[in-house]
C-alpha cells in the first residue's frame, strides 16, 4: 500500500511521456487500439489510486468509521498514508470526476447532435454533398454514418485524389473513429496528464484513414496530394489558422504518406501492455492491502467490544447486529461471509 | 459479431460496395465543369467498371432525385441537382463551428495550417512530380 498505491501515477506519468512520441512512429491501426487501451487502464488506475488515498482519510471520520464498524484509532495507527496526501487526493479525485462528468455530457451532447444531422441530412447516398464553394470535408457518425463533402472540396481534386479523400473518410466511419475520440477526450478529462496522448491519438486516427486510403488507392502518393491539395486549399479560404497549437499536423501526414509504409514492431506494443498489467497489479495489491487495513481495524473494534462489554448472550441474540456478524477472523479473505 | 454468417457478411460487403460506387459517380459528376455522360463518368473512375454498372448507378441515383438529365446523342447527360438554397451547407458550418472542441466527434478531413505549415507542404508535394497546381495559391504569399 505504502508504495503501490504510488505506482499507477508513475506508469500514467511514464506512459504519457512515453507513449506519444512512439504512437507516431507505428504503424497506426496497432496504435490507435494501444492507445485507446493505455488511456483507459491508466485513466482508472489514476482515479483508483486517488480513491484509496483519499479512502483512508474519509474512512477515519467518526460517522463513517461508526457506519462500517471499524475503530478508528486502529485504523490511524496502521494508515500509512499522510493526512496531507489524503486530502490532497480527495480534491483531485473531486476536481477529476467533475471534469470527467462535464467532458461526458458534452461529448455525448455532440455525439446526438452529430447523429441528428446525420439523420435529417438530404438524399440516402453515403456521400452528402455540400453546394458550397469552401472546401470542407468530413465524416458524420451515425447510424449510417455519411461522408459530407462540399463541392469546393471535390472541385479541387483530380480523380485520384477525389477517391482518396473517401476512401479517407469511409476508413474513420468504418473504423468508429468517433469512438476513440471520446476515449481520448474522456480519459484526458478524468486525467489531465493524458492530453499528450489525446493529441497523439487524433493524429494516429488520421493516419489510420490516410494508411487506408492508401491501400485502397494503391498509391501513397496519391494520397499525400490529396491531403496536401486539400489541405492548401482550405488554407486559401479560411485564411490564417485559428489553431496554432494543431499545426504541423497536415505536413507530418503528407511526410508519413510520402516515406514507404511504417514498420510492425511488437516491442513498443509488448512494453506498454507490461507497463499496464503492473499498473493494474499495484492497484490491485494497494486495495487488497487496504481491504486488509480495514478487516483488521474491524476487528481490533469486535476485541475492544468484547473485552469491555463482554456479554456473550447478547451477541448470541442479536446476530445481525452485534459485533459476531462483523467480527470475523482479518485473515478470511471472503467477504461475504461476514454478513452471513 | 462471431455469429455472423459469412453469406450475410458477404452479402453486407456487396451492399457497401453499391454505397461506395455510388458515392464515387456522385462526387464525379459534382466535380465536374458540366454535364456527364455514362461514359464520361467511367473514365473518371478507377478500374475498369462495366459499362452498365456506371449506366445503372447513375439511373438509380436519378431515381432518388439526386441528378437532372437531359438527352444527349442516344443516351443521357446527368448532372446534380443543385440545392444553393437549401440551409444544409449553412447548417454543417455551423455544425463546424460549434465551439472549442468541435473536432470532438467529427473527423475531418485536415487541419488549419499555420504559414509555416503551408511553406513546408509547398516543399513537400513540389519535390515529388510536382502535379499540384501553382494556380491555387502562390506558397510565398505575403
Amino acid at each position: 500500500m505504502l508504495i503501490s498505491v504510488y505506482i499507477p501515477f508513475l506508469v500514467t506519468v511514464t506512459l504519457a511521456v512515453l507513449a506519444p512520441p512512439v504512437a507516431r512512429r507505428l504503424p497506426p491501426r496497432p496504435a490507435a487500439p494501444a492507445l485507446a487501451c493505455a488511456a483507459l487502464v491508466t485513466a482508472a488506475g489514476w482515479a483508483g489510486s486517488l480513491a484509496l488515498l483519499a479512502f483512508t482519510e474519509v474512512a477515519q471520520i467518526p460517522q463513517v468509521a461508526e457506519e462500517g464498524r471499524w475503530s478508528v484509532s486502529a485504523l490511524r495507527s496502521q494508515d500509512p498514508v499522510y493526512a496531507l496526501v489524503a486530502a490532497v487526493s480527495t480534491l483531485v479525485l473531486a476536481v477529476c470526476l467533475i471534469s470527467l462528468g462535464v467532458a461526458a455530457v458534452r461529448q455525448g451532447h455532440h455525439l446526438l447532435r452529430a447523429r441528428r444531422e446525420c439523420a435529417e441530412l438530404p438524399g440516402h447516398t453515403e456521400l452528402a454533398v455540400l453546394d458550397d464553394e469552401v472546401p470542407v470535408a468530413f465524416a458524420l457518425p451515425g447510424t449510417p454514418g455519411r461522408i459530407v463533402v462540399s463541392r469546393g472540396m471535390l472541385r479541387c481534386l483530380g480523380d485520384r485524389e477525389r477517391e482518396a479523400l473517401l476512401a479517407h473518410e469511409r476508413a474513420h466511419l468504418r473504423g468508429r473513429h468517433h469512438v476513440f475520440q471520446s476515449v481520448w477526450r474522456l480519459t484526458s478529462a478524468l486525467n489531465p496528464l493524458l492530453r499528450p496522448v489525446a493529441v497523439a491519438g487524433d493524429f494516429v486516427l488520421e493516419r489510420w484513414a490516410d494508411e487506408e486510403a492508401a491501400e485502397r488507392v494503391g498509391d501513397r502518393t496519391v494520397v499525400a496530394h490529396a491531403v496536401g491539395r486539400a489541405a492548401l486549399a482550405s488554407a486559401g479560404v479560411s485564411g490564417p489558422a485559428a489553431l496554432a497549437a494543431t499545426g504541423g499536423l497536415v505536413p507530418q501526414r503528407v511526410r508519413a504518406l510520402l516515406a514507404p509504409p511504417p514498420a510492425r514492431r511488437s516491442l513498443p506494443l509488448l512494453a506498454g501492455g507490461l507497463l499496464l498489467a503492473v499498473c493494474c497489479a499495484s492497484l490491485a495489491n494497494a486495495a487488497s492491502e487496504s481491504d486488509r487495513m480495514l478487516d483488521s481495524a474491524q476487528w481490533a473494534l469486535c476485541t475492544a467490544h468484547a473485552g469491555t462489554t463482554a456479554a456473550p448472550t447478547n451477541r448470541d441474540d442479536d446476530p445481525g447486529h452485534g459485533p459476531r456478524g462483523r467480527c470475523a477472523d482479518p485473515g478470511r479473505p471472503e467477504r461475504g461471509e461476514r454478513h452471513l | 459479431m462471431a455469429g455472423q454468417g459469412g453469406e450475410e457478411a458477404h452479402e453486407a460487403s456487396g451492399r457497401r460496395a453499391r454505397g461506395e460506387l455510388e458515392s464515387d459517380v456522385l462526387a464525379a459528376l459534382w466535380a465536374a465543369d458540366g454535364p456527364l455522360t455514362a461514359r464520361d463518368v467511367r473514365g473518371r473512375l478507377r478500374g475498369d467498371l462495366a459499362y452498365t454498372t456506371v449506366l445503372t448507378i447513375l439511373s438509380r441515383l436519378y431515381d432518388k432525385g439526386m441528378l437532372a438529365r437531359h438527352r444527349e446523342g442516344r443516351g443521357y447527360a446527368y448532372e446534380p441537382v443543385r440545392d444553393e438554397a437549401s440551409h444544409t451547407a449553412q447548417r454543417m458550418h455551423s455544425l463546424l463551428k460549434g465551439g472549442s472542441d468541435r473536432e470532438a466527434v467529427l473527423a475531418r478531413f485536415v487541419s488549419e495550417l499555420s504559414e509555416q505549415d503551408e511553406r513546408l507542404l509547398h516543399q513537400l508535394l513540389s519535390g515529388h512530380d510536382g502535379i499540384l497546381p501553382d494556380n491555387r495559391r502562390s506558397p510565398g504569399e505575403r
